[in-house]
């Protein structure tokens, strides 16, 4: 993976330190708050309902063994002993306390971390396929793009305040495990009929008040003008978007009022000029970040079968969370964050540790956060997937429950957030508990649920989205169907009037009947949904 | 009525006016007009101690103790109702 350079380190160290005197100057009163909480924010450290939240940057969801030990001594040295995986692939910490900040950003800077731009209107943290590098699909690896894309995108003085947060996706693979069509811009490596490497560049997704899936607005961009014409996208973006308007400011509003052809015409248009700028990286560049995701030393000639030695509990999450891998005799395991009566997400110090050194011992020292809220280890040896799932179930994370009903990605919501209009991890959790029996039976089941309209939850690409509204000071549900954050993207439309907490539980577990009673063979629930619309749900849970 | 809450700018904790101080317990808190909230509000706003200085709507409780109206005010004085074992003892959310 990885590795800073002497660059790198200098940046992340001097802003360490400029933040430390500028949390003095807070506490000492020569800042006032107003001028403070702009400072505080660039280094990710919001104010929330108990008290600050640390967001991390986790880069493209990549971390070592020693970066999670360190995320762990974070929960459990400045916080409460926890901490909450988000959508975007990041960790927050829910319990900071502004005078230990600079001490827990400097802890962080000693393993090459940082929370710089995971707040603001600026290029947020790169996200990725979270089987980069390890998918027997993969045309080829998105992390080198994606580093480069980091590089390219930190502290760029340009794109320091554009009209509005800005995030980016790759992925290297055409099964999409990044929701790149929900991004700003979605990234996805191809080859031409030549062989030659590119991507297709979809601009303008997004989720929160106004739901777009993005459209392609170039087939193949070659791989060498790829930082021009990102730059292009920004330049175009940050001149035409919005300012007047918070709500209408993001770069989908701006694709969609212009059209995505009259977008891509703008974009090229502003490429012609910017590709002669030098921007893009040399091919050296370009070899030496890559050289950093080479493929670890994989072991030829590993025995490539499985013996669940006849424990039930084994198979069923060989058959769940463990994903074929390019190299014969080696698997990609999935750890679920969403153990039973657990909160979505959310990983003890304690279980940091555990996967960390399951890492170390059978994952080439290597541990990849998911979109989903859920952990990879990506590079395990067939031979020890049972010493995996040992691990595993010794910390409470051996739930088998990949993209099952009980597999809910849930936002924080009203119990931490200061955005929140209704708490959405007890939804989550209910729901969880109600369909669990069938969860098996449910199969292919995406459940997401949000604390209100920006969407954090990714409930309008749920097969099943929750979003939680606030109705004259109660807690209100709206019951989405039909979402899809993969490749076969959708926005989940609102199915009628809300719900209480309990009711939109029971409604989901209404709309789940109506799938069972009325699906074909073969089809998901997304895919009944599709074929038979809206009315039979609707009938069945307001009929 | 109203009581007055923020967050320590030092630490973030919730806090709540209770009539000469701060206190980190809603039960201390003491019920205030709008007018003496916003008079208070003021005076606190130029020490630049608590964070998010706001008033919200409360009422005596069934205990006679203070309780914020809205929902999001009670999980501020409780913590997070999915963890209950970080909130406050003794503390009903709901
Ligand atoms: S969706 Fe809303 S409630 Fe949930 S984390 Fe995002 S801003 Fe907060």
């Amino acid at each position: 993976m990885y590795r800073y350079d002497a660059i790198d380190r200098a940046i992340v160290e001097a802003r360490v330190a400029e933040f430390r005197d500028q949390v003095e100057r807070r506490l000492s009163g020569a800042l006032d708050e107003e001028h403070f909480k702009p400072l505080r924010l660039k280094n990710g450290l919001y104010l929330q309902l108990h008290a600050y939240m640390l967001r991390v940057a986790i880069p493209y969801g990549m971390l070592s063994s020693r970066q999670l030990r360190m995320l762990a001594h974070v929960a459990r040295r400045y916080d409460r002993g926890y901490g909450h995986f988000t959508t975007r692939q990041n960790i927050q910490y829910n319990w900071i306390r502004l005078e230990e900040a600079p001490d827990l950003l400097a802890d962080l800077a000693s393993v090459e971390m940082h929370a710089i731009q995971t707040s603001g209107n600026c290029i947020r943290n790169i996200s990725a396929d979270q089987y980069a590098g390890a998918a027997a699909d993969e045309v080829a690896d998105p992390r080198p793009w994606a580093e480069l894309l980091r590089q390219w995108s930190s502290f760029h003085p340009e794109f320091s305040y554009l009209p509005r947060k800005f995030k980016i996706a790759v992925t290297g693979s055409a099964t999409d495990r990044a929701a790149i069509r929900f991004h700003d811009i979605g990234l996805q490596l191809v080859r031409d009929g030549g062989g030659a490497l590119g991507f297709r560049v979809f601009v303008g997704g997004g989720m929160g008040r106004t739901p777009f899936v993005g459209p392609l607005i170039r087939d193949f961009l070659p791989a060498a003008e790829f930082l021009s014409y990102c730059e292009a996208i920004l330049r175009v973006y940050n001149r035409f978007g919005r300012r007047d308007n918070i709500y209408k400011a993001r770069i989908k509003i701006l694709v969609h009022d212009l059209g995505a052809e009259e977008f891509a015409r703008a974009v090229e248009a502003e490429h012609a000029h910017v590709r002669t700028l030098g921007i893009d990286a040399p091919e050296a560049e370009v070899a030496r970040i890559a050289a950093f995701f080479a493929d670890p030393p994989f072991a030829g000639g590993l025995p490539d079968t499985v013996d669940d030695g006849g424990d039930p509990a084994f198979s069923r999450w060989l058959r769940r969370q463990v994903k074929p891998h390019k190299v014969p005799g080696y698997r990609i395991v999935n750890v679920s964050l969403k153990p039973r009566g657990g909160i979505p997400g959310d990983a003890s110090a304690e279980q940091m540790e555990a996967v960390a050194d399951l890492a170390e011992r059978h994952s080439f020292d290597e541990v990849r956060v998911t979109h989903a809220q859920n952990l990879v280890l990506a590079h395990v040896p067939a031979a020890d997937l049972r010493a995996v799932f040992d691990g595993l179930a010794a910390v409470g994370l051996a739930e088998a429950n990949l993209d099952l009903a009980t597999d809910v990605i849930s936002c924080p919501g009203l119990d931490y957030c200061t955005l929140a209009n209704a708490r959405s991890i007890p939804v989550a959790m209910k729901v969880a508990e109600r369909l669990r029996d069938r969860e098996a039976e449910l199969g292919e089941l995406k459940i997401k649920v949000s604390g209100c309209i920006n969407a954090c939850g990714h409930h309008h690409a749920g097969h099943i989205g929750i979003l939680g509204v606030d109705r004259k000071g109660v807690e209100n549900y709206q019951l989405l169907l039909g979402g899809s954050g993969a490749e076969d993207a959708s926005i989940a439309q609102i199915l009628g009037p809300g719900f209480t907490e309990d009711g939109v539980v029971a409604a989901v577990a209404t709309v789940t009947d109506v799938y069972l009673r009325e699906r074909q063979a073969g089809e998901r629930f997304l895919d009944t949904f599709r074929r038979i619309g809206a009315k039979p749900f609707k009938e069945a849970v307001y009929g | 009525m109203k009581l007055a809450t923020g967050n320590v700018a030092r630490t973030g904790e919730v806090i709540w006016w209770a009539g000469d101080r701060w206190s980190p317990d809603v039960a201390e808190a003491v019920l205030l007009a709008p007018a003496e909230g916003e008079a208070l509000l003021a005076r606190e706003a130029v020490a630049e101690q608590v964070n998010d200085l706001a008033l919200v709507d409360a009422e005596p409780g069934p205990d006679g103790r203070p309780r914020p109206l809205h929902v999001r005010e009670r999980i501020r004085a409780f913590g997070p109702t999915v963890r209950p074992d970080l909130g406050r003892a003794g503390r009903d959310w709901r």
